[in-house]
Parts: structure tokens; C-alpha cells; sequence
């Protein structure tokens, strides 16, 4: 397989959330808007080239029958860093996406990558894998949240878009079910279906 | 290189490296981003006070004292101009929010009178009980330069003076729980 084809077919073809339906939870969790939904991919991109890094390096290390545990670990440790570090440097975006970034450990995404991929394949195409596969889930992520964002907010990356009538106090009357859990799930529909529609077509 | 054998020794020496080695990065990274975590904390702690006293000249958060309520504590943060109080902020909190906790700084000028408020942490509903942020709504205004001796905190529904944000009423309810329980602190014994 070519790098290029490894790399890209995270975004369409292996897309985490819309084909593969992998790492639902934080998808539909945080992505109440674009910047949310793009500092979850970001961090979960990095967590997940990190970690495939890791794995594909060691993976003649670890003995069979401890595998699972030690991806564990391993991915746990960059999960803990991504942590710290957005704690310490980008406090805001860490104060939105709170409990989820935890959550990124027992994200499939991550581990299926690492049990699937990276524990087979060697150090560079694993590392193109994670990067392809994470921008992907960032894209996919960010998209979901700009739907949500426009439609329930009247906002894009917290730019006002005046796209909505104004109650007596000035506030937008917005389609506030998009923000709330019921829009991520009718968002997500309509995504998956335009996505497949595109699937089909380049296969036709 | 060929896969390791699953012996028993094998596994245990894997697992006690990988643990070992995370273990040690983390530990490390956690000292160097130590200091930062503690700053941003600290530098958001005193733009909520900042934003919610009048001006003052003594550095925020350098004087605090501390008041338990209900199995939780209130903290207040004096701010003095020419060592003249100029303003109480308090932390106060609820947990009634439509989410559970709701964090908020409110300052209170020596007399009891309602000077700023500002939303430390929530986990209210987008798009509606998160307009209790200034940056969201108008709503939270309503308060500022009421005192709570003739300004009931309260919602209308609840007969009392405050109009609660459209279709959050739960969150409203308990904005207004956490501002007069700060009062309440605040007049009994939180004045100094």
C-alpha cells in the first residue's frame, strides 16, 4: 500500500465515526461546536500517532498474551500527557472538552489502531496510519460540530453568523435540539448518509 | 526480530518496563506542567475577581478567608483600595443547577449590594442555561447593583424578584440559590 492511499483513506473510505462507527461516545459528547470538535480531534490525533508510534517500535518486545494490557498502558500515558499539557497551556478548551479527554483511553479508535495496524505494520506506516486516521476523526468531528454550531448556536468558531430572528432581549432563536444530545444523533444521520452517497460514487 | 515467547517471566518483565518507563514520563511531565496548571488556575481565579469588585489596588487572592456552609466551603477574597474595603468576592456554589454544580464569584460591596457576577463553572444545557455567562446573555445584568435586603433572589415563578432566563428555569433557580447563599455568608459573618 502507497503512503498517500494509507494516509487518505482515514478521511473517507476508513473514516473512525462516519464508516467505521468507532469512538462514538466523544463524538457525539463534545461536538456541540466546531472548536470543540476540533481540539477532541487534535488531541485524540495525537494521542493516536503517538501511541501507534510506540507499539509498532516495540511490538516484537511484547509477548503475545500481555499485548492488550501494555497498548493500555501505553496509550493511557499519552492520554494522561494530552491531559496535562492542554491543562497547563490551553485551559479554556480543556475547561469544554473536561471529562472527555480522559475518555480518549478507552476510545476504540485508539486501541483498535494499535491492535489492528500498528502492532503489524512497521514504524513509518504506522505513524501514517495514526496521522491519516486522526486527522480524519478531527475532520469528521469538526464538521458535526459546525453543523450543530450553526444550526443550534447561529455560530461558526464563535463567529455570529445573523442567520437567525432575534427574541425581545437580543438573543438569536436558534434550533437550540442541535446542541443538545437528540442533534447529535440526527446531525451525525445526515452526515453518514451524504458521506456513504460520496463512498458509492467513487466506487462506481 | 521475532515476536517474544509468553513465558511467564517474559510477561512480567514486559509489563513492569512499559509501567516503568510510563510511569516516569508521566511523573516527569507532571513536574514540568506543574507550574503552569497552578498559574492559569491562579490567573483566572483573579480576572473573576477582578471583573466582579470595583477597582482595587491590593493583590488578588493574597488575602482569603475561608467559611463552611452546608459541607462545603465559601471563600472570600477582600479587595481593599488605599486599605479602604472596597468589595467582597465570594465563591460561592450550588449543587441544584439542571446539570448538578454550578460555581460562581460574586462580589458584594460593603454593603451587601450586588456588584458583578461571574460564572467560574458550570455544566449547564448550550444554548440555554448557559446564558448565565455574561459572554451568552444579558441575563445575568438583572443582578448587578441590587442589594438582596429589597431585591428578593428569587425567581418570579417562586414570587421573587428575579426573571429567570426562557426555559431554564431549573438553572435560574439555582444561580439565584448560589448568589443568596453568598449574601447570606456574607452578612453573617463574612464581613470583616
Amino acid at each position: 500500500m502507497n503512503h498517500w492511499k494509507n494516509f487518505n483513506k482515514g478521511f473517507f473510505k476508513e473514516n473512525a465515526v462516519f464508516v467505521l462507527f468507532l469512538g462514538l461516545c466523544p463524538t457525539l459528547g463534545v461536538t456541540t461546536s466546531a472548536i470543540n470538535g476540533l481540539g477532541m480531534g487534535l488531541a485524540t490525533t495525537f494521542v493516536l500517532v503517538m501511541s501507534n508510534l510506540v507499539v509498532s517500535v516495540v511490538k516484537s518486545q511484547i509477548p503475545d498474551k500481555v499485548r492488550i494490557p501494555s497498548f493500555i498502558v501505553i496509550i493511557a500515558s499519552f492520554v494522561t500527557m494530552v491531559e496535562l499539557l492542554m491543562q497547563a497551556y490551553v485551559p479554556a478548551l480543556f475547561e469544554q472538552l473536561g471529562l472527555f479527554i480522559p475518555l480518549i483511553v478507552v476510545n476504540c479508535l485508539v486501541l483498535g489502531r494499535a491492535e489492528a495496524f500498528a502492532s503489524k505494520n512497521n514504524v513509518v506506516t504506522s505513524v501514517i496510519d495514526g496521522f491519516g486516521m486522526g486527522f480524519g476523526f478531527a475532520m469528521a468531528l469538526t464538521i458535526l460540530g459546525g453543523v450543530r454550531e450553526i444550526l443550534g448556536s447561529g455560530t461558526i468558531f464563535g463567529f455570529d453568523l445573523h442567520m437567525f430572528p432575534l427574541d425581545a432581549d437580543g438573543n438569536p432563536i436558534t434550533m437550540i435540539v442541535f446542541v443538545l444530545a437528540p442533534g447529535a444523533f440526527i446531525a451525525l444521520g445526515y452526515l453518514i448518509v451524504l458521506i456513504n452517497k460520496i463512498n458509492n460514487k467513487s466506487v462506481k | 526480530m521475532a515476536k517474544k515467547e509468553s513465558s511467564f517471566l517474559n510477561m512480567v518483565l514486559t509489563l513492569f518496563m512499559v509501567t516503568l518507563i510510563a510511569s516516569a514520563a508521566l511523573g516527569y511531565l507532571y513536574e514540568l506542567t506543574k507550574g503552569p496548571i497552578a498559574a492559569s488556575k491562579l490567573a483566572k481565579l483573579n480576572s473573576a475577581i477582578t471583573q466582579v469588585v470595583p477597582e482595587f489596588d491590593t493583590i488578588p487572592g493574597s488575602e482569603i478567608y475561608k467559611m463552611g456552609v452546608e459541607g462545603d466551603t465559601l471563600v472570600f477574597y477582600p479587595a481593599m483600595k488605599d486599605s479602604v474595603l472596597v468589595g467582597t468576592a465570594v465563591s460561592t456554589f450550588t449543587n441544584n443547577g439542571f446539570s448538578g454544580y454550578i460555581n460562581l464569584m460574586v462580589g458584594f460591596l460593603p454593603d451587601g449590594t450586588i456588584h458583578n457576577i461571574s460564572v467560574l463553572e458550570h455544566k449547564e444545557t448550550p444554548g440555554l442555561g448557559d446564558k448565565m455567562q455574561k459572554k451568552k446573555s444579558k441575563w445575568s445584568i438583572q443582578f448587578n447593583g441590587k442589594n438582596p435586603a429589597e431585591f428578593k433572589l428569587k425567581v418570579t415563578k417562586d414570587r421573587g424578584d428575579v426573571d429567570a432566563i426562557t426555559a431554564s428555569t431549573i438553572s435560574s433557580r439555582a444561580y439565584c440559590e448560589a448568589v443568596d447563599r453568598a449574601y447570606k455568608a456574607y452578612m453573617e459573618g463574612g464581613k470583616k
